[in-house]
Formats: C-alpha cells, sequence, structure tokens
C-alpha cells in the first residue's frame, strides 16, 4: 500500500508541476487529468473508496470535460500558446517562489510538530449515505442551493 | 461491494499532508505567475484538490466520516465555482478578445 | 404713573423695530415722525413717571417686568430700578436725546439712509436707557454693549467712505477693551457676594468686605477699566477723537452728551464699592486729572472744529472722574447733566456751521462768520461760556462744586486741585480759541445760515438749559452719602473764578490780536516738538502702536500658518497620506491580491508555528 502511495504521490506532484508550467492548455489540461487520477489512487490507499470513485468521476471527468469545452469554445490557437511562451520567462517565477518556499517550510514544519499515525480504516460509501442524509442533511440542502446558483449563473452568463 | 476493513501498512499522516501541502503551494505558484485566465482557474482547481486532499487524509486519520463530506462539499463547490467561472471567461473573452488579466484588470481602486 | 417706567425704553425699541423692519422704505417725512416722535413719547412718560416718583417721596422704585434668566443661584430679573440718579439721567437722555432727535431731522435731510440712521439712534437711547434704568448689572451690561454696538453702527454710519469703517473699529476696539475689564469685575463681584442686583451687592459688599481689602481693590480695578473704556478716560481715551468721524448729531449724543458719560454713572451707581477700596477711588480722581489735562493740551493744538470739542468732551469727563475720586458723587452727576446741555449745544451749533460752511471742519478755514452766522454765533458764544464754567452758566455751578470738594479733600486732593484748576485755564484757552478762530479773525470763505424750526428751535431750548441748568436741583441725596457744605474762602473762589479767565484773556490776546505767531512758534524747535506731542495725544496712538500693534502683527506674521490649525491640518495630511498609501495597493491587478493573500497566509501560519 505504502508503495502504491508514494508513487501515485511522485506522479500527482510531477504532473501538477507539468499543469503549471505547460504553455498550450490541452496539454495543461491532461496533466491535470493525470495528476487527479493520481490523487484518487491515494484517496483508495487512504481508504476512502468512494471519495476516489468522485474524484474522477466528477473532477477528472465533469470538470476537467468542462474546461475542454470552454478550451474548443475559445479557440485558442497557436496564437495563445506563443503568448504563453512569451510570458512565461524565468524572472516570473522568482517572486512567487520566493513566496512559496517559506510557506511550505513552515507549513511542514507545523505539520510535523505532532507526529501521529493515521488509523487507516476505511470508510466506505454506506457509512457516508448516512451521514450525509443523518446529520448533513442541511449541508446538503444548502450545496444544492449552491449547484442551483451555478447552474443558473453559469446559464446566464454564458448566454450569447 | 463493503471494503474489507484490514489494518494497512502504516502511512504517517504528516506524509499525507505533506502532499495537499505541496500541491497546494503549487496550485498557489500557478495563480500567482500565470496571466491567462484559463490557467489561473485550472491552478484554484489545484488548490480546492488539494484542501479536499487534506480533510480526506484528516478523515483518515480519526476514522470518521466527516472528512469526506468536507471533500464532497468541496467538489460541489469546485463544480459550482468553475460553471460560473468559465462562463465569465467566455462572455470577456468575447466581449476584450483577450484572457491576460493585466488587460482585463481595470478595476483600480 | 410709575408703571408706565416700563414704556420710557421700550417706546424707543418699537421705533427702531418700526424703522428697521421697513428696510429703509419710510419716506423721509415718516421716518422722521417716528424717529423723533418716539423719542419724545418716551420723555412723555419720563417726565410722567419721574414727577410722580418724585410726588411719591420714596427714595426708590423698582419695576419686574419679567425673569430674565433663572440659574442656580443667579435670578436675573429684567427689573427696571429707579432712584435719584437714574431719574437724572433718564431725563437727561430722553429730553436733550429728544432735542438731537429733531435737530437731526433737519441735519440729516436728504441723506439716502435716513431711516437707517434714526433706526440705529432710536436703538441707541433705547440701550441707554436700560443702562440708567438696570436694576442689576447683567442688564446695565447688556445696555452698555447695546450703546457700544450702536456706537459702531454711527460712527461708521457713511461706511462707503474705508476711513470711518477704519475709526468705528477702532472705537469698537478699544471700549471692548474695557468691557472685558468690567465682565471679569462683574464675574468676580458676583463670586463674592453671590448677586448681581446693584443695590443687594452694595449692602453684601458693605457687610462682607473689608476697606482696602484685595477683593474690593479688584473689583473696583476692574469696574474701572470698563468705565474708562467707555468714557474715554486715560488710557483707553484713543477712540473717541477718531469717533468724530460720525455725523454731528452722533457726536453729540452719543459722544458728548450720553453715552460717554456711562462710565462715569457706573462708578458713582457703585459708589459703595469704591467707598470700600479708597485707594482705587483716589486713582479714579488721578486719572480724571491727568485725563483733563491731557485732553486740554490736545484740544489746543486741532484743526477740526468737532475734534477740539471731542478733546473738550474728554476733558470734562475728566473732570467728572476728578469729582468721582474725591467723593464729590452728586457734584460728578450734577456736571454731567449740565455738560450734557451746554456739550450738546456746542456740537449742534457746530453742526450747524460745518453745514453752513459745506461740510468744512477745519477752523483755520473759517474766521470772521461772527456776521454771516448769527444765531450760530450766539449759540455758540453761550456753549463756549457754559464750557468754561463763566459765572451764572450751568457749567459754573458743577464745576465749581467739584473744585471745591477737591480742595478740602484731605488725603492728596489738594493735588487734584491744581490739576482741576489749572484744566479750568486751559479750558478757557482752547474754548476761546476755537469761538475767535471760528467767529473773529479774518473772513475767508462766505457762510449761509442754514435756517429751520427743527434746527434752531432745539439749539434755542438747549442754550436755556446751558444757561439755567446750574439752577436745578438734582433730587440725589438718597443715593450719595451725605457731603458736608462747602464754604471756601472769598480768596480761594475768587482765585477759581478769575484765575481761568486769565486763560481767555490769553486766548484773546493770542488769536484776536495776533500777538503771537502761533505758526512760528508751533513751526520749530521746541515748539514744534510740544505742539508734536500736545497733538497726538501724548503719542498715546504712537505708543499702542509700538507696544500692542507692531508685536501683535509681528506675531501674526510669525503665526501666518496658523499653529493650531497645523494639528487639525496636520491630521487631515496624515489621514490624506495614508489614504495615499492605502489606495496604492488598490492596484486592480490580480495578482496583487493573490499576493498579499498568500502573505497574509503566510503569516498566519508562521504565528501559527511560533505560538
Amino acid at each position: 500500500m505504502s508503495v502504491l502511495f508514494y508513487g501515485s504521490a511522485i506522479i500527482a506532484v510531477l504532473a501538477t508541476l507539468l499543469v503549471i508550467t505547460r504553455t498550450n492548455i490541452v496539454h495543461a489540461l491532461l496533466y491535470f487529468i493525470v495528476s487527479l487520477l493520481a490523487i484518487a489512487v491515494i484517496f483508495y490507499t487512504l481508504g476512502a473508496p468512494f471519495a476516489a470513485a468522485l474524484e474522477i468521476i466528477v473532477y477528472a471527468g465533469a470538470i476537467m470535460v468542462m474546461f475542454l469545452f470552454v478550451v474548443m469554445m475559445l479557440n485558442l490557437g497557436q496564437v495563445t500558446q506563443d503568448q504563453e511562451k512569451a510570458w512565461l520567462t524565468p524572472s516570473v517565477w522568482i517572486g512567487p517562489s520566493i513566496m512559496a518556499v517559506p510557506l511550505l517550510v513552515a507549513v511542514i514544519y507545523a505539520i510535523n510538530l505532532n507526529q501521529e499515525q493515521m488509523a487507516h480504516t476505511v470508510v466506505g460509501g454506506k457509512e457516508i449515505g448516512v451521514a450525509l442524509f443523518g446529520p448533513y442533511v442541511l449541508a446538503v440542502e444548502l450545496a444544492s442551493m449552491l449547484l442551483l446558483a451555478g447552474l443558473v449563473g453559469a446559464y446566464h452568463l454564458a448566454r450569447k | 461491494m463493503e471494503m474489507p476493513t484490514v489494518t494497512m501498512q502504516v502511512i504517517p499522516m504528516e506524509h499525507g499532508l505533506l502532499l495537499a501541502a505541496i500541491l497546494f503551494i503549487m496550485g498557489m505558484v500557478g495563480v500567482l505567475t500565470r496571466r491567462n485566465l484559463v490557467f489561473i482557474l485550472m491552478s484554484l482547481e489545484i488548490m480546492l484538490n488539494a484542501t479536499g486532499l487534506a480533510f480526506i487524509v484528516a478523515s483518515s486519520h480519526w476514522g470518521q466520516v466527516d472528512g469526506q463530506i468536507m471533500f464532497l462539499m468541496i467538489l460541489s463547490l469546485a463544480a459550482a465555482e468553475v460553471a460560473v467561472a468559465l462562463g465569465l471567461v467566455l462572455q470577456l473573452f468575447q466581449k476584450r478578445k483577450t484572457l491576460d488579466i493585466n488587460v482585463l484588470g481595470e478595476m483600480k481602486g | 404713573m410709575l408703571d408706565l417706567l416700563w414704556l420710557v425704553p421700550v417706546i424707543p425699541f418699537i421705533g427702531f423695530l418700526i424703522l428697521t423692519l421697513t428696510f429703509g422704505k419710510l419716506p423721509q417725512l415718516a421716518a422722521g415722525i417716528v424717529g423723533a416722535g418716539s423719542i419724545g413719547l418716551s420723555f412723555v412718560f419720563a417726565f410722567l413717571a419721574g414727577s410722580s416718583f418724585l410726588g411719591a417721596e420714596i427714595s426708590s422704585y423698582s419695576q419686574t417686568l419679567w425673569t430674565w434668566m433663572s440659574v442656580g443661584d443667579l435670578e436675573v430679573g429684567f427689573t427696571l430700578y429707579l432712584d435719584g440718579v437714574s431719574l437724572v439721567m433718564m431725563y437727561v437722555i430722553t429730553g436733550i436725546g429728544f432735542l438731537i432727535h429733531v435737530y437731526a431731522t433737519g441735519y440729516m435731510s436728504g441723506d439716502p439712509s435716513f431711516a437707517r440712521f434714526f433706526s440705529y439712534m432710536n436703538l441707541f437711547v433705547s440701550a441707554m436707557l436700560i443702562l440708567v434704568l438696570a436694576d442689576n448689572l447683567a442688564l446695565l451690561f447688556m445696555g452698555w454693549e447695546g450703546v457700544g454696538l450702536c456706537s459702531y453702527l454711527l460712527i461708521g454710519f457713511w461706511y462707503k467712505d474705508p476711513n470711518n469703517g477704519y475709526c468705528a473699529r477702532k472705537a469698537f476696539v478699544m471700549t471692548r477693551v474695557g468691557d472685558a475689564f468690567m465682565a471679569i469685575g462683574l464675574f468676580t463681584l458676583f463670586v463674592s457676594t453671590g448677586t448681581l442686583n446693584i443695590q443687594e451687592a452694595m449692602l453684601e459688599a458693605e457687610a462682607q468686605w473689608v476697606v482696602g481689602s484685595g477683593v474690593a481693590t479688584a473689583v473696583t480695578l476692574l469696574l474701572l477699566g470698563g468705565a474708562v473704556g467707555k468714557s474715554a478716560q486715560l488710557p483707553l481715551q484713543t477712540w473717541l477723537p477718531d469717533a468724530m468721524a460720525g455725523p454731528t448729531p452722533i457726536s453729540a449724543l452719543i459722544h458728548a452728551a450720553t453715552m460717554v458719560t456711562a462710565g462715569v454713572y457706573l462708578i458713582a451707581r457703585t459708589h459703595v464699592l469704591y467707598l470700600l477700596a479708597p485707594e482705587v477711588q483716589y486713582l479714579v480722581g488721578v486719572i480724571g486729572a491727568i485725563t483733563l489735562l491731557m485732553a486740554g493740551f490736545t484740544a489746543l493744538t486741532q484743526s477740526d472744529i468737532k475734534k477740539v470739542l471731542a478733546f473738550s468732551t474728554v476733558s470734562q469727563i475728566g473732570y467728572m472722574f476728578l469729582a468721582l475720586g474725591v467723593g464729590a458723587w452728586s457734584s460728578a452727576i450734577f456736571h454731567l447733566m449740565t455738560h450734557a446741555f451746554f456739550k450738546a449745544l456746542l456740537f449742534l451749533t457746530a453742526g450747524s456751521i460745518i453745514l453752513a460752511m459745506h461740510h468744512e471742519q477745519d477752523i483755520f478755514k473759517m474766521g470772521g462768520l461772527r456776521k454771516d452766522l448769527r444765531w450760530s454765533h450766539a449759540l455758540f458764544l453761550i456753549g463756549t461760556l457754559g464750557l468754561v464754567a463763566f459765572p451764572g452758566f450751568s457749567g459754573f455751578f458743577s464745576k465749581e462744586e467739584i473744585l471745591a470738594t477737591a480742595m478740602e479733600n484731605h488725603d492728596g486732593g489738594y493735588i487734584l486741585y491744581l490739576a482741576g484748576l489749572l484744566g479750568a485755564v486751559m479750558t478757557y484757552l482752547y474754548s476761546f480759541r476755537l469761538y475767535f478762530l471760528v467767529f473773529y479773525g479774518k473772513k475767508t470763505h462766505d457762510g449761509h445760515e442754514v435756517m429751520g424750526l427743527h434746527l434752531q428751535g432745539p439749539l434755542v431750548l438747549l442754550a436755556i438749559g446751558a444757561v439755567f441748568a446750574g439752577f436745578i436741583h438734582i433730587p440725589v441725596e438718597g443715593v450719595f452719602p451725605e457731603m458736608e457744605e462747602h464754604h471756601p474762602s472769598v480768596m480761594a473762589q475768587a482765585a477759581m473764578i478769575l484765575l481761568p479767565m486769565l486763560g481767555g484773556l490769553l486766548a484773546w490776546w493770542v488769536f484776536v490780536k495776533g500777538k503771537v505767531d502761533t505758526e512760528k512758534l508751533a513751526g520749530q524747535g521746541f515748539g514744534a516738538k510740544l505742539h508734536r506731542f500736545w497733538f497726538t495725544q501724548w503719542g498715546m496712538d504712537w505708543l499702542y502702536d509700538k507696544i500692542i500693534v507692531t508685536p501683535y502683527t509681528w506675531l501674526a506674521e510669525v503665526n501666518k500658518n496658523d499653529f493650531i490649525d497645523s494639528i487639525y491640518n496636520g491630521s487631515a495630511r496624515a489621514v490624506r497620506f495614508c489614504h495615499e498609501v492605502m489606495s496604492e495597493t488598490q492596484t486592480g491587478e490580480l495578482r496583487w491580491y493573490a499576493i498579499s493573500i498568500a502573505y497574509g497566509l503566510l503569516l498566519l501560519v508562521v504565528l501559527g508555528v511560533l505560538l
């Protein structure tokens, strides 16, 4: 299991790194899907198979497809790619990196403060369903309202 | 079919959280470096996903369902956000023929 | 009839309201009738109230109209108080005021602001009546400030000439200096005695204060400050000569007959306090003596007919102060009354001369007018004789009383007496200098007497007063402490009468016979310096300019960007600076916002780790 975890972790990190450095949007999207799939594997290894399934279906499936559709509709071609190349000079990376490194250090330090083992019990879809329609029913309702609002908003905004 | 409850090889929680942190910060760097709106949105998705991962790790650590529920919430939030944001991107591109946020940044305070 | 007393100040006020609320739209005739008529009516009621007061044989009468203010222990009523002194003052104000108003209808005839003139005049009379009839010091102070305001408005009446505005401001500011002292004096008196009612405060002060104690000295000094300001005595006298910028009836009414005597009235009214502070009382006399000499010398050098009269007013009020200083309270009031007659007569006659000479005021451009202006000549002579206290004329009785009291005063009065005697010589000298220069000598300009009942009528009545007012007995026995009868020796009396006449002779010898070349005398060497010194009122204006105006303007120059303001401006600038700094952060660039959020996150994490 741990091999699976660490392997997926490495893949996820590398794929994500490629996502943020690509100049071609479609390439970036494909790498992002790779990253999401790797994370889905990690979910599985952490005993959350239901979340892993949703990660693939909703994230890698629905959301990424939505991105793809938009990219198609925008019809961004070689021009955009050249533009991205011109924008992504090495100097652009300096500032954010200077910020990111200390943040990462701080977070790692914070995480290492309390060394604790994971329980590694598998929590399946049944428990999630019981919890969702039990104590979390109000959150479900709110999420449904949010999605409805998103639906209406997207419809309204995307109109010609 | 229910997964069998087996004692798996020990993976420290820190490593899961560390992965989440690395992904989150990479997403953040993406948001800060890119100028194309679609890339920025993608980087935002990376950050959201990293947060979801952190919740799953926590859920796994405590052996509780609540973390996964939170992940579900983040998922629906990401879906709604992407739907609206991409709608906006489409409109903006139609109007301004560009997705460069440096050009679009007109809300000077 | 006594309960009609309230009508006396109210009727002029109604006249003021009518004239003001019609915005000068009233035709001249109507405005004249309202303006002069209201004072006439007021005089009638004053006469009715006064005669029933005298008939009732009571020492005082007070009439509360309403409670003005009531705060804690302080209860100030709108109360009128009538006794011998205020009765005399009331008669002088309404009677002489009425005559001057009638005269003014002629003098001001044709002026575009005719109604405005009379509205100010009526307001003045109303305020002055409130001043003298006030039962408490708060009400008195209201009248006091009211007459100050009217004085300002009337000096600057012809406001289109900037110089008049300057003179009005000067008068206002100078008297304000005194008023500030007076206000503090009133507060001190209230703190000490717990009341502002004049009679009660006098009783309280008598019961509580030790003679010559600090509080008595302080209060009397502060009140003296107010009196000195209003009555144009040293060192606050510089405003009165400039006040002559106003129309001549104003000079007669306000700056000769009534308002400037308010200081005398105030000290007489509060004489009990001054008896408790003998040093201050003596100081009053000294101020009067110095002022009367200073003004006398200055009057000798002036060339403007009105300014000569103005300085003679200062000088005569100096006599009143001298009288107050030696405890001759009733003589001061007596002299105040007689002075009101002959000085009003002199001013109004001077006004007639000025009218006849087509607004020429320089006495060196007059001369030989006694044939052309027969009326003015006769009236002016009567006024002059009153002023110099020629035996038989009104001024004689009052001035002699003052000098006799001063002579017999034991503590230091003798110096005051000598000063007064010298002043009397000076009075002769400058009065007859004025008279001879105007009516004798070579004729240079033609003058045509402007005739009219409303011009000469009041003058004749005033002249009768100037002659016979000395025989009036003023009913002030109950008010002031009893004075022993003075019986100066025949020699002393003769000296008092004859010595000043030398001044008149000297004037005749110099200005009619022309034995001395005055221009040469005043034109070179020591004479020029002396002339200059006298002409500039002993350099008082110059002194004030050097010690007050110059440092003040220097200070204002230094503090051009107001020091206090800079605090407020500075805070405004600091806020603006912060605003600019903050608005710099609002670039509209998404990246900046994201970076800020990231930095915030970093900070929070670091804080979370460290704590």
